[in-house]
């Protein structure tokens, strides 16, 4: 069947059906062609875990995953808006810099890993190492995070609305997290400090951009002590 | 035996070997510090090194190539295994991975335009890319480190090749450091990182583990780049055979192989001296990784970490390598460690800023302090006006053309019309240590330690 059928019914969506088309199909088509059509709307078929799928987004595109995907699936992404209609495996919007993914269902390691932007939510549970390195990035969880999340996060927010592992937030920098559940430990020079009227508000907008309805006030925050920015502070002293 | 008149062998005077001046320093500075030492550029030790071997060269049984007159190609070209563009360069010598940020934005510039004349690359390191090192250089190498500082989407586009970094010859299995003074508010922006700590860069990637990972790693930056960029894995050196191996696995076109020697701008010094194999070793076992997987010429070999000389970069060729990458030597070039700095055609002293970060000329592995004093390792204000970018690119440019021209003159007295049919059976080893490293024959022998009976 000749998958380029949608797009003579309309001109502004598309379809790819993995199932017959490749990854690299649909990338190449995402990156060099999409920019010079009407497209704004591309739903993925069959994606069967592959890897890699809508990786390097750099348009105001929206694109729906009908299924399961792979590692890295939409990594990299500016712009676009990804949906997907099932799990993901690692590294999901690893490296985003703008736009947004949602994923419908679990997310597995290093969900939003170094993201620089954009807003990842997981209505699901995200594992190990969720938002580790973050340097901007949004993340709302709808479920538990595992351990080692927001590993040496340096900046932008990270949502809990159920539990978090061992070691949250371990080396932090300037990331803020939110918990709502449960911590099993947190991390080196990660504590707790007491929610201000502008972290309620924040975790009140993040909740409304994610679409969950928990109360702010049943959230913690977790930030850094800073007691590792300057590990050789007694460098001078000779005694 | 005891010899009053020299008191240094006498008794009462006699140094300990175990427990030298050296080692007495050690202890009592941390005794009262209670830290390890940090410092900048590689290891200082005497190591088996490419000193360590000689070419036989052409004579009765071998013809030679005359020395001036006939052609010796110098083009190198890294990437052929998957990249639709692979890099092409015009000679083996390329800029190593340092960061804006352990240098000066005026240094990176200098890197690019030297390389851009010379037809060769330079590579971004831990701090992302900056506009400076992108205009000046036509051939730029984006590095994906374990900190992923900087990293995003358009530079990689706007790259020419793409080097995930697993390690670093200076220190294999630790992340970069970089100290307080140099986190100025633009190297702390572009790093996402409050301006003035010391910053610990992470030492394992956030989104892979293992080999397996790194596969769909790289299957993913070639996804975002359309498979058109060469993609080059940098290890450290020390299980050099399995981790070339596992490169393979993983999809490189091209594996970096960085030796102890190699250099970093901040580290443990027990890290630079103790930890990871010589460069000399190194390049043996990434050879025979490749020879085992039938891989020479389809994945390309650079090596690193001490190479200086155009005679350092003739020996990492014939015994496999497909190019080589200079760091410090760069450094070197542009006044690292030099009495004097220059601008507007005058020349100025400055052992008086050395002696005031405790260092004198030839001596100074003070990188990590940010206080350069020819501003070459600084983001001070006033300390990197020191180096002019033109004056640094010249310097770069005539040692790499030196190196270049020792480099064919040795390949042309070997009889080789081009520098990558240098081989093995061109070297010879000097010592037992560097024979057996190297598996070359002991000069004058046919004994190969651990390889051949005698």
């Amino acid at each position: 069947m000749d998958r380029l059928t949608a797009a003579t019914v309309d001109a502004t969506a598309r379809t790819f059906d993995l199932a017959h088309a490749t990854v690299r199909e649909l990338n190449q088509f995402l990156h060099r062609e999409l920019p010079s059509t009407a497209v704004r709307r591309v739903t993925v078929e069959n994606p069967g875990g592959r890897h890699a799928i809508a990786a390097g987004l750099d348009a105001p595109v929206e694109v729906d995953v009908r299924g399961h995907g792979g590692y890295y699936l939409a990594g990299m992404n500016q712009h676009a808006h990804v949906t997907v209609h099932g799990n993901v495996g690692w590294g999901v919007a690893e490296n985003m810099m703008s736009g947004s993914v949602r994923v419908k269902g679990f997310a597995s390691e290093a969900a939003g890993a170094s993201g620089h932007g954009g807003t990842l939510v997981i209505e699901g549970d995200a594992s190990l190492r969720c938002g580790i390195s973050m340097k901007g990035i949004d993340i709302v969880v709808g479920g538990s995070i595992g351990n080692y999340s927001a590993f040496m996060a340096q900046a932008g927010r990270l949502v809990v609305c159920g539990d978090a592992g061992d070691a949250l937030g371990d080396s932090l920098y300037e990331a803020v997290i939110y918990v709502r559940g449960r911590v099993k430990s947190l991390g080196a020079d990660a504590r707790e400090e007491p929610m201000t009227d502008a972290d309620f508000a924040a975790v009140a907008e993040l909740l409304g951009r994610a679409g969950f309805d928990h109360a702010p006030s049943e959230f913690r925050r977790i930030a850094s002590a800073r007691g590792l920015y300057h590990w050789n502070a007694e460098a001078d002293q000779e005694y | 035996m005891h010899t009053p008149t020299t008191p240094d062998r006498h008794l009462s005077r006699e140094e300990s070997a175990g427990y030298d001046r050296k080692v007495i320093d050690y202890i009592r500075n941390a005794a009262a510090h209670g830290l390890y030492e940090i410092r900048g550029l590689g290891a200082k030790r005497a190591l088996p090194h490419f000193d360590d071997l000689v070419f036989l060269a052409g004579s009765a049984s071998r013809y030679p190539l005359e020395g001036y007159r006939e052609k010796c190609s110098t083009k190198t070209v890294l990437g052929t295994r998957y990249a639709s563009k692979p890099v092409v360069l015009d000679i083996p010598i390329t800029f190593a991975g340092m960061s804006f940020g352990s240098l000066s934005a005026r240094v990176k510039e200098a890197l690019g335009r030297a390389a851009t004349e010379l037809g060769t690359s330079t590579t971004t390191g831990d701090g992302g890319m900056t506009q400076e090192e992108r205009q000046s250089s036509k051939t730029l190498v984006y590095q994906c480190l374990p900190s992923r500082y900087g990293f995003n989407p358009d530079d990689l586009r706007r790259a020419d090749a793409i080097e995930v970094v697993i390690g670093q010859g200076a220190k294999p299995g630790g992340g970069g450091m970089l100290l307080g003074q140099k986190v100025n508010p633009r190297v702390a922006k572009m790093r996402t990182l409050p301006e003035g700590i010391d910053q610990r860069s992470a030492c394992r990637h956030p989104d892979w583990t293992g080999p397996d990972d790194l596969a769909i790693k790289i299957e993913e930056l070639r996804e975002i780049t359309d498979w058109e960029k060469p993609i080059y894995v940098k290890v450290g050196a020390t299980r050099t055979y399995n981790d070339v191996k596992l490169a393979v696995h993983s999809g490189a076109d091209v594996i970096v192989v960085d030796g102890m020697q190699g250099g970093t701008a901040a580290t443990q010094t027990v890290f630079i001296e103790h930890v990871g194999i010589p460069t000399l070793a190194a390049v043996r076992q990434a050879v025979e990784a490749l020879e085992e997987m039938d891989m020479r010429g389809k994945v390309q070999l650079i090596v690193s970490g001490g190479i200086r000389t155009g005679a350092d970069v003739a020996k990492a060729l014939a015994l496999g390598a497909d190019a080589v990458s200079i760091g410090q030597g760069a450094l070197f070039a542009m006044g690292c460690n030099g009495e004097r700095w220059f601008r507007d055609g005058v020349h100025h002293d400055a052992t008086a800023d050395y002696a005031a970060i405790g260092t004198a000329p030839g001596f100074c592995h003070h990188c990590h302090t940010g206080r350069c004093p020819v501003g070459i390792t600084t983001q001070d204000a006033i300390l990197e006006q020191r180096l002019d970018p033109l004056v640094a690119a010249r310097h770069l440019r005539n040692y790499f053309k030196t190196m270049t021209m020792e480099l064919t003159t040795v390949a042309r007295a070997c009889g080789k019309s081009n520098v990558h049919h240098l081989e093995r059976e061109d070297l010879v080893a000097l010592t037992i240590e560097a024979a057996a490293m190297a598996k070359l024959p002991l000069a004058g022998t046919n004994w190969i330690p651990g390889v051949t009976g005698g």
